[in-house]
């Protein structure tokens, strides 16, 4: 009996401390505007972040579960989203001859991924897949800490007792530390339109908010319908206690 | 009972040729039912609403999922993004899951603290461990339908485990399959029978209601009702305040469906499956985790195992236990033969069942663990104290146990039981 007291007992002080053991380093925790319950993500680091991901990611990782036109719903117009979906060439078909055919992309397609297929994807990345960015957020554990945290977390000298792999680059928060994505942010690396100054850090918080939107585009909606919703439920649950005490006052039990 | 009269013709006509009205007086509103249910009680009903909202969400879902291994991950994103409140309907869905396992698990608590398990609600009690299978069955291929990484490997981990079985085990599994791994053919049919599997839990349900109705709920003194002066009407009472505690329960669901839908997830389960890529550590949904630590607490080297190794393999044994964990519910009226049927009466009783809760959460935490010291060994303490618990320690607390006085009914003040002598007059058996 003692033991197994005992053996509870060690169960739950060791709960914490084991998370930390391994190659995992849990991320630390950032401050995120649509963060708590209220919470609405930044329309400017929204506006950024889209530039940082068109810009320095889009080149290797897809965005296919997001379409062009819901960029409209954080903000920009239809022109604004007619253009930035035209700059890429979608193939569609066939046509009334029969044949496939080019055309620029429309705010109905989804982003359009660099590479036809993984295959592609991997021949011209050293052999490794940039994963599709549109889940990453839900993806890993740590969501948009870690995601920011990997994105400033590179290190140009590994520690001494690391032996990296070829073409591998040092990150703290990479699980294992070895990535095989270079470091993909650089300072000024964009030149933002709001004359925001281009940090990493900077970069890295903005397309990670951008990301967060990406993976959760429901997440205003879900707080906002989520307060009233709670509010409804305390009010009718209250009236539903008062209810239940009248019906029972006579009752002794 | 007598057969009421009604005044509306139209219900007077009906309840004529068919007494749906007459049914719904007697089983829903002159039902009598013990005046002292404690909150515990409001579980069973709350599990009937859980389930409805589980079909009628899943119902919703089904229109718009794709079971195909190539859409069915895409297919949930659209859900998510483009169906008008998809991402309510299926984050209702997804919490509802876990909802309905907490209220089913405090239910089954319930039952067993306070014995409503005892003659003369056998059937009753086994009627609901058959709904906590199909509950499991269920919930373990609707997980598999989001088609992510967690799903696909889990679903190979569960499948697979039944290929411990002798001669036959290998041929089961590919016949589950419908094919030689998990794939599409095991994606439609995971479908298909976890639309199906509600309405037979449906079914059950009424069964089990049936069952209860004959006797009537227990309650947390565990006597008798004995006459008219004990007991109340279902309804106005119980309606009443089963809608209060719907109300409580509410809050709580939609603190999680609105401000952390994901949180009882797995962050893996929204990278679509890859069948060559296996994820560092597979663990199943939460609730799942205490058979999980079952299942892998035998491993070849462990204690537990010893006994049995001549027998089996090592598997096969995690395989058994697991299910066994579930199968020793059935026999558990007969295991604690003990006449009384509240733990308040029954001093020993009470600790061992704090004791048993306490063990369901160490293997529970046990399971979301790797499979690495020092959790191997605890697990293994911890299954092996499950199974002790209902072979050993309840049969002996029901022939040895000192139990407190009873009071003579459920309306008189109860007796002056509660003073510490008759505690300490009991066998000591802290052994078992």
């Amino acid at each position: 009996m003692k033991k197994l007291l005992l053996s509870a007992a060690l169960v739950f002080a060791t709960a914490t401390g084991a998370q930390a053991a391994g190659d995992v380093v849990a991320p630390p925790a950032e401050q995120w505007a649509h963060q708590g319950l209220f919470g609405t993500y930044d329309r400017g680091a929204l506006r950024r972040g889209l530039q940082v991901y068109r810009e320095a990611c889009a080149a290797c990782h897809s965005l296919r579960l997001v379409a062009y036109r819901n960029l409209m719903e954080i903000g920009f117009t239809e022109a604004e989203v007619k253009e930035i979906a035209a700059e890429k060439e979608v193939r569609d078909g066939p046509n009334d001859e029969g044949e496939m055919f080019t055309r620029p992309a429309r705010p109905s397609d989804k982003f359009v991924s660099p590479f036809p297929n993984p295959q592609a994807a991997r021949a011209s990345n050293n052999g490794a897949l940039p994963p599709d960015l549109s889940l990453m957020v839900k993806a890993r554990v740590g969501g948009a800490d870690y995601l920011y945290a990997l994105l400033t977390g590179y290190k140009e000298t590994p520690p001494k007792d690391v032996k990296m792999a070829e073409g591998m680059a040092y990150n703290v928060y990479f699980p294992g530390h070895q990535i095989a994505m270079p470091p993909p942010l650089s300072e000024d690396g964009v030149e933002y339109a709001d004359k925001t100054k281009a940090t990493v850090a900077q970069m890295a918080r903005d397309v990670t908010t951008f990301l967060t939107w990406a993976a959760e585009p429901e997440l205003e909606d879900r707080k906002r319908i989520g307060i009233k919703a709670i509010l409804f439920l305390i009010v009718l649950t209250g009236m539903l206690y008062a209810v239940k005490r009248k019906v029972w006052k006579d009752i002794k039990h | 009972m007598a057969t009421p009269t009604f005044q509306n013709p139209i219900v007077k006509w009906i309840d004529h040729r068919l007494p749906v009205f007459t049914f719904m007086q007697h089983e829903l509103h002159e039902y009598p039912t013990p005046k002292n249910l404690s909150y515990w009680w409001n579980f069973g009903s709350l599990a009937g609403i859980v389930l409805v909202l589980m079909i009628a969400t899943g119902i919703v879902l089904a229109m718009h999922y794709t079971p195909h291994v190539n859409y069915a991950f895409d297919s949930v994103e659209r859900i998510m993004r483009d169906v008008n409140y998809g991402w309510l309907i299926r984050y209702m869905h997804m919490n509802g899951a876990s909802a309905f396992f907490i209220v089913v698990f405090i239910h089954i608590f319930r039952g067993m603290y306070y014995g409503s398990y005892k003659s003369p609600r056998e059937l009753l009690w086994m009627l609901g461990v058959v709904i906590l299978l199909c509950m499991m069955a269920t919930a373990f291929m609707g997980y598999v339908l989001p088609w992510g990484q967690m799903s696909f490997w889990g679903a190979t981990v569960i499948t697979n485990l039944f290929s411990a079985i002798p001669i036959i085990g290998d041929s089961i599994v590919t016949w589950l399959w419908g094919g030689f791994s998990v794939d599409n053919p095991t994606l439609n049919r995971f479908f298909s029978l976890h639309y199906l599997m509600p309405f037979v839990i449906v079914g059950i349900v009424v069964v089990h209601i049936l069952a209860l109705h004959q006797h009537g709920s227990s309650n947390p003194l565990g006597i008798d009702t004995k006459g008219p002066q004990d007991s109340i009407p279902f309804h106005p009472y119980y309606t009443v305040k089963d809608l209060f505690g719907l109300g409580v329960f509410l809050i709580f669901y939609a603190g999680f469906v609105f401000f952390a839908p994901n949180f009882l997830g797995h962050p893996d389960n929204y990278i679509q499956a890859n069948p060559l890529a296996t994820p560092p550590h597979i663990v199943p949904e939460w609730y799942f985790l205490p058979f999980y630590a079952i299942l892998r607490s035998f491993t070849a080297d462990a204690l537990i195992y010893l006994p049995i190794s001549w027998l089996m393999s090592a598997k096969l044994a995690g395989v058994l236990a697991m299910f066994g964990s579930i199968a020793v519910l059935f026999v558990l009226p007969w295991l604690d033969f003990s006449k009384v049927r509240s733990a308040k009466f029954r001093p020993l009783y009470m600790w061992f069942f704090w004791l048993f809760v306490i063990d369901c959460f160490i293997l529970g935490l046990c399971g979301a663990k790797p499979a690495e010291e020092p959790w191997t060994w605890i697990s293994q303490a911890a299954t092996a104290y499950y199974f002790a618990h209902f072979l050993v320690i309840i049969p002996l607390l029901a022939k040895f146990e000192k139990t407190r006085p009873v009071p003579a009914s459920i309306n008189e003040p109860v007796l002056g039981g509660g003073d510490s002598t008759t505690g300490a007059a009991t066998k000591p058996m802290e052994k078992a």
